[in-house]
């Protein structure tokens, strides 16, 4: 994994201690909370409704087992206990005290970890596939152009007050998008030319929120070196153009839609021949510096585990099946394989861990993951490395610590945002509703029947919980004073790209969950075969046949 | 009040022309981006310096032939977290702008250390600020990491 740099320290450091300054003069009152607010923000210190809320960075995703130890430290000293993974492969504070903000800032620099531009109008971080570097299908290791982003994005002086936030995704495999880059304000997807060379794709404009958009496709090939420059360009023309207005016009989807796609990619393309050769073009050597950083670790030699996986899938002991089955994703490297630890467990909110369960799964990832475990978007921990004999010994004992739960990418492995539990922008809770619905479906045969799902809650159309990409969405909306939810079907944030669709009238918080099982068994009435995802089955036959049954008796 | 130039406090030698306003003979005057354009030549050929005050909508652009012969630029910052005088700062230096850079509006400690990357030097802090703990704000960090037009190569190129 990277290393940082004495230059990346030195940022870290001095940041922390910029902001022990403006802490210091905010509590003085030398600055007051209006100017105070954007340079919390910048260090990903949010207002919420009861307390400051604290967002750290985790790049791309990748944590080692030394900064889930620190977390874990944070969590008990400063938190109640625990800390939340979110959507966006970062970690949330809920209860941190505006003083200890700098110490836990410093704490957190010194295992090389941020909160810089994790909150603001300004460039966000960088994320990337869960499953980078191990994945069968991927071209290239996107990991080091996300760390070269980290980089060129950290402290841009030109781009820290922009229009509106600004999020950039990466992806090495450009057949199986698990980084959801066309809904980013840029994605960009590692691909090969046909001469075979390998160069970056730019999509922009892609974003959920209010305005769901897909982005579009403004460079389909440019070589690798011109990438920062390109991104550069991008921003310098948002930067000028984007609406300021009006902040729910202000996210580069808009600026696109507004101008058109032709002619904004005219405009980058004018700004960024100007600056090509300038001095922000990648040279091998840095592509090389970066890219060593993230090579594999020493593998054993192997034999082929595919049969042991099938074995351990027909385990007598059905809850080590359920997990393998679910959980273990086929690994590029023989006799290894990727196991997901669900954060999806039953009485917790979904992306919860307690500082106890974070140390462990520190230990965990030492003794079988050379150390290192990756944040999902969906809000789960990945090991990438896990030799696959080994996988009932790491099942034992996950068991032990309540993190075995084997319903990765089913039912009631639900993406959730805060919602009016801690959020000051919520209409509506989003925890309860997937509490229930890990209740009513704890069953792992009933979940493993229904498939694939991915269900998404957000608490309100701001989208955090990205409901709109959801094979099933939930939106919590207010309804004359009361809490409502609307369901929506039908949406993919991956290659096949689609946004949900509403299906009728919301429905009341003690509706929503009997709803849901009406839609899933009408699912199971309809489909062709098992194999025939909710998805696919609901592309096929369209809302009517759910829309019919949920609201049956209306 | 003084401003800030080149990380020194000064007086402001500059004296603001209002549109149709009447033009002091000699002395160094700020004039808005209409009014020169509109009266190039008259401001151009006086004794004393001459500035334009552009606003955040303006195209830097319409003033590239003139570069040369302006010893002052005055951006403005409308709200410190409307940023589109930073990439104006950036354009100007990069097309080739050597005079003073100046930015106005609601300029404040904490955005100094980027205004004066994308190449601002001098600064009208807002009424009320105090300029001496706002020279500490230079220092805030001793590294970076982009080209910016305080220097044009990344990290990586340097
Ligand atoms: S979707 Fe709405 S309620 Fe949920 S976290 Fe975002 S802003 Fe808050």
């Amino acid at each position: 994994m990277y290393q940082y740099t004495s230059t990346d320290k030195k940022i870290v450091t001095e940041r922390a201690d910029q902001f022990q300054g403006q802490v210091t003069r905010r509590v003085s009152g030398s600055v007051k909370e209006l100017e105070f607010k954007p340079l919390r923000l910048q260090n990903g210190l949010y207002m919420q409704l009861h307390a400051y809320m604290l967002r750290v960075n985790v790049p791309y995703g990748l944590l080692n087992s030394k900064q889930l130890r620190m977390n874990a430290h944070i969590a008990r000293t400063y938190d109640k206990g625990y800390a939340h993974f979110t959507t966006r492969q970062n970690i949330q504070y809920n209860w941190p005290e505006l003083d200890d903000v700098p110490k836990i800032l410093k704490d957190l620099a010194s295992v090389e970890m941020h909160a810089i531009q994790s909150s603001g109008n300004c460039i966000r971080n960088t994320t990337s596939d869960p499953f980078a570097g191990v994945a069968r299908d991927e071209i290239e290791d996107p990991r080091p152009y996300g760390e070269l982003i980290r980089q060129w994005s950290t402290f841009h002086p030109e781009f820290a007050y922009l229009p509106r936030k600004f999020k950039i995704a990466v992806t090495g495999t450009p057949d199986f998008d698990r980084a959801a880059v066309r809904v980013h304000d840029i994605g960009v997807r590692l691909v090969k030319n046909d001469k075979g060379e390998l160069g970056c794709e730019i999509m922009a404009g892609g974003g959920l929120g209010r305005t769901p958009v897909v982005g579009k496709v403004l460079r389909d090939w440019l070589p690798r070196e011109d990438m920062l420059t390109y991104l550069d360009a991008i921003l310098r023309v948002y930067n000028t153009i984007g609406r300021r207005d009006n902040k729910y016009k202000a996210r580069i989807k808009i600026t696109i839609n507004e101008t058109g796609v032709d002619k904004f990619r005219a405009m980058v393309d004018e700004e960024f021949e100007l600056m090509r050769d300038e001095g922000t073009k990648l040279t091998q050597a840095e592509l090389d510096r970066v890219s060593k950083q993230f090579v594999a670790p020493t593998y054993k030699k192997l034999a082929s585990s595919d049969s042991a996986l099938t074995k351990f899938k027909l385990s007598k002991e059905r809850d080590f099946g359920h997990w393998v089955t679910n959980n273990v994703i086929a690994h590029k490297v023989d006799g290894y394989s990727a196991a997901v630890i669900s954060l999806k467990t039953k009485d917790t909110p979904p992306g919860d861990v307690s500082d106890t369960q974070l140390d462990k799964i520190a230990d965990i990832a030492d003794k079988y993951s050379f150390g290192e475990a990756v944040v999902t978007h969906a809000q789960n921990l990945v090991l990438p490395n896990v030799e696959t004999e080994q996988l009932p010994a790491l099942y034992a004992e996950l068991k032990e610590w309540d993190l075995a739960e084997g319903n990765y990418n089913l039912v009631t492995d639900t993406i959730c945002c805060p919602g009016l539990d801690f959020c000051a922008l919520a209409n509506a809770r989003s925890i309860p509703v997937a509490l229930e619905i890990s209740e009513r479906f704890a069953d792992l045969d009933y979940q493993e029947d229904i498939g694939e799902l991915n269900l998404k809650i957000s608490g309100c159309i701001n989208a955090c919980g990205h409901h709109h990409v959801g094979h099933i969405g939930i939106l919590g909306i207010d309804r004359r004073g009361k809490e409502a939810y609307q369901l929506m079907l039908g949406g993919s944030p991956s290659d096949d790209a689609s946004l949900a669709q509403i299906i009728g009238p919301a429905l009341a918080p003690d509706k929503i969950v009997d709803a849901l099982e009406t839609v899933l068994k009408t699912y199971l009435g309809l489909r062709t075969a098992p194999e025939e995802r909710f998805l696919d089955c609901y592309r096929r036959v369209g809302a009517t046949p759910f829309k019919e049954a949920v609201y049956a008796d209306n | 009040m003084p401003i800030i130039k080149d990380q020194k406090l000064v007086e402001n030698e500059y004296v603001e022309v209002a549109s149709e306003g009447t033009v002091p003979a000699a002395g160094s005057i700020i004039v808005g981006l209409q009014n020169f354009m509109k009266h190039k030549d008259l401001f151009l050929n006086r004794e004393g310096n001459i500035g334009v005050r552009l606003d955040s909508s303006d195209d830097v652009s319409e003033l590239t032939s003139d570069l040369g012969k302006l010893a002052l630029i005055v951006l403005t910052f409308p709200k410190f977290a409307d940023g589109r005088a930073y990439t104006q700062a950036r354009k100007l230096r990069r097309s080739g702008f050597k005079g003073e850079l100046r930015a106005t509006g609601e300029v404040l400690r904490d955005q100094l250390f980027y205004m004066t990357r994308v190449g601002f030097n001098a600064f009208e802090l807002q009424e009320g600020r105090d300029p001496e703990n706002a020279l500490e704000a230079f220092k805030d960090f001793s590294v970076t990491y982009q080209s910016s037009a305080d220097d044009n190569r990344a990290i990586y190129n340097r």
